[in-house]
């Protein structure tokens, strides 16, 4: 489902560039988890950016499904992004002047779905995810849990084929943090791909699959015996 | 996104900041509103003097002695002629086919005498045809008979200004006044038309014009006014009245001929300009607010880039951006120009309330002007900011607030 050859991305920071991806190979199936691990500034954000069409790579080639999407315009990517990727960060970015049915069904609000087909499938993630009580809530209104929840049900509105994980427990206690991770996992489950940067190794202990990075390479890629 | 959608995201901005929404909508309907009160005090004053002059109707011709070599500009209003304009004139005049009425005048100074006061006022010499052609009417009694041009009748209309200076309250009709060393009787009092920026009438008295070629001991005449049967005979009638005069004065072309559009073309002309000037100076206000609109979305852009770079991961396109942003500055601008009209036509008609005689009235021009240049402005002022927006690449939008 996705291939990425011989990636490079670097930076300048002050005077000295710092190469945030260095020649990363890689191939992801669909349906596979995946954690990324890895020290801070190793370029673990910087990978799930460039596979989620964020970011642009200096050279190398990505292709997602039957395209090659690094040679992409930018309008081509924005559309690749809505209809096949989702993102959930660690830092929730919902918008403060939208309740959580708004920030929802943002993503089909950009596409122009019509306010009679959007209700049903946001009604039915609010339910899924024990959201129903907080729909006309403000994400100020909302626990740290409840918030990344809303996040991740906006990832997923548009059924995407991807999803990315940006340390999506990294601001939430333990407890919560469990929550988001078994809802991700319940989603992996139904056949989306997720891709998951953790610092935390028991946390990324829990992918079938575990990608160490370090200085912006591919350390170690170790998958579990498939059962 | 879905025009609805796209309101109420805006709207929610625009709320969730009211005051700075509040602010900005306030300079543009300022500024709207000081293009239509401008235009509209320009446009009222436009009106008010067209109203004066137009008295006499546009199917009058003013046949003025003496030829000037004007092409435009206001013609002349002292007649140098070589000849005097005559009464004989004004009967051959109104012989000629397609004119229907000739009305003489004469105009001049004399000392007017009655009820044992004596004032220096303007006597007007005409025909009872003048009346007809200026709508004027009398108050009391009746206006000028109708007499044979040369009959000299020892009758008098006064202006109700002068009735006022000479007689207070006192019953008028019937009574002498003296103009100069000739006596005439007071038979009708003329209608109060308010003040009347061509010839006052309200403080003259006017005698039949033959009496008052005597009182001036003249033959020529000041003025000859000549009414034509139809509106389209005014241009063929020209060649006609001069060819004519032209005969009875010897081969000479000793008359200027103007029509009542052409003399108020002139003031149309500059007072419009001046409507039109005085908009301009009130538009410069809309620009102002326009680079108040640039500020308020360029802070927007910057505080909200955090917003932009998740709505470009959701998948919202550059062009998407840009739109967001532009139609955000469009919207308030939408609601202050509609302000700016409701505060605009609220204090013109609070004027009208107060000074009734003064017409006010806003051209569409400059309503369709003022919400347009708003507009543009907006548009136009806006237009960085929101493509700065739209470039702003994802991860760095992103980063805003993931690394803060
Ligand atoms: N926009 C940027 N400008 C400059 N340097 C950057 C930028 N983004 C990332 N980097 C650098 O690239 C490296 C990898 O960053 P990142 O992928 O965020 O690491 P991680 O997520 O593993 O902590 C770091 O050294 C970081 O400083
Ligand atoms: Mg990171």
């Amino acid at each position: 489902m996705i291939r990425l050859e011989q990636l490079c991305k670097r930076y300048q920071l002050g005077d000295e560039p710092v190469m945030a991806l260095d020649h990363v190979d890689l191939g992801i199936d669909a349906g596979e988890y995946l954690s990324v691990m890895g020290p801070s500034g190793s370029g673990k954000s910087t990978l799930l950016n460039m596979l989620g069409l964020l970011d642009t790579p200096d050279s190398g080639r990505y292709w997602l499904g039957d395209t090659e999407v690094s040679a992409l315009g930018e309008e081509a990517r924005a559309a690749q992004r809505n209809r096949q990727i989702g993102f959930v960060f660690q830092a929730y970015h919902l918008i403060d002047r939208l309740s959580a049915r708004e920030n929802i069904e943002l993503p089909l609000v950009l596409t122009g779905t019509a306010p009679e087909q959007r209700r049903p499938r946001v009604n039915d993630l609010l339910q899924r995810l024990g959201l129903e009580r907080h729909a006309d809530h403000l994400p100020n209104q909302l626990s740290g849990g409840q918030r990344q929840r809303v996040a991740i049900a906006r990832a997923v509105i548009r059924k995407p084929a991807l999803l990315l994980a940006d340390e999506p427990t990294g601001n939430l206690d333990s407890h919560s943090g469990q929550d988001v991770i078994e809802l991700l996992e319940e989603l992996n489950d139904e056949g989306i791909t997720l891709v998951m940067v953790t610092h935390d190794p028991n946390m990324g202990q829990r992918a079938r699959r575990r990608l160490w990075m370090q200085d912006g390479q591919l350390l170690k890629d170790e998958r579990d015996a498939q059962p | 996104m879905r025009s609805p959608d796209l309101l109420r995201f805006n709207l929610r901005l625009l709320t969730g900041q009211w005051f700075r929404s509040l602010m900005t909508l306030l300079a543009t309907a300022v500024g709207v509103a000081a293009v239509l009160l401008l235009t509209g005090m320009g446009e009222g004053a436009r009106r008010f003097v067209l109203e004066e002059f137009n008295l006499l109707g546009n199917d009058v011709l003013i046949i003025l002695p003496g030829r000037k070599e004007t092409t435009g500009g206001i013609p002349p209003l002292t007649g140098e002629g070589t000849r005097d304009l005559t009464l004989g004139d004004a009967e051959a005049l109104l012989r000629l086919p397609g004119v229907r009425t000739v009305a003489p005048l004469i105009v001049g100074l004399a000392q007017v005498e009655a009820n044992g006061r004596n004032r220096e006022l303007v006597v007007v010499g005409t025909s009872r045809e003048l009346f007809n052609m200026r709508q004027l009417q009398a108050a009391q009694g009746q206006v000028l008979p109708d007499l044979p041009l040369d009959r000299a009748e020892a009758v008098c209309v006064i202006g109700h200004a002068v009735r006022g200076m000479l007689y207070d309250q006192q019953p008028v009709l019937g009574r002498w006044l003296r103009t100069g060393d000739r006596r005439c009787r007071v038979i009708g009092v003329l209608e109060d038309r308010g003040v009347s920026l061509g010839t006052d009438l309200s403080e003259s008295v006017i005698i039949p014009v033959a009496s008052a070629q005597q009182l001036f001991n003249t033959q020529g005449l000041f003025r000859l006014f000549v009414q034509v049967q139809h509106l389209e005979l005014i241009e063929p009638l020209k060649p006609a009245i001069l060819d004519l005069i032209q005969q009875r004065h010897q081969g000479e072309r000793d008359i200027t001929l103007i029509t009542q559009d052409s003399l108020l073309g002139v003031f149309d002309d500059v007072l419009q300009l001046l409507t039109l000037a005085v908009g301009a100076i009130a538009a410069i206000s809309l620009i102002v607010a326009g680079i108040l609109i640039m500020n308020i979305t360029l802070i927007s852009v910057s505080q909200r880039t955090a917003e932009i770079g998740l709505l470009k991961a959701l998948g919202a396109s550059e062009r998407q951006v840009h739109r967001l942003f532009l139609s955000e500055a469009l919207m308030m601008t939408l609601i202050g120009a509609a302000l700016g009209i409701l505060i605009g036509y609220g204090l013109l008609w609070g004027g009208h309330w107060l000074w009734p005689q003064f017409p006010v009235s806003v051209p569409l021009w400059a309503l369709l002007g003022a919400v347009l240049l708003a507009v543009g402005v907006a548009l136009i002022f806006a237009w960085l900011p929101a493509r700065k927006a739209a470039r702003l690449p994802p991860v760095l939008a992103l980063k805003g607030i993931t690394h803060a």
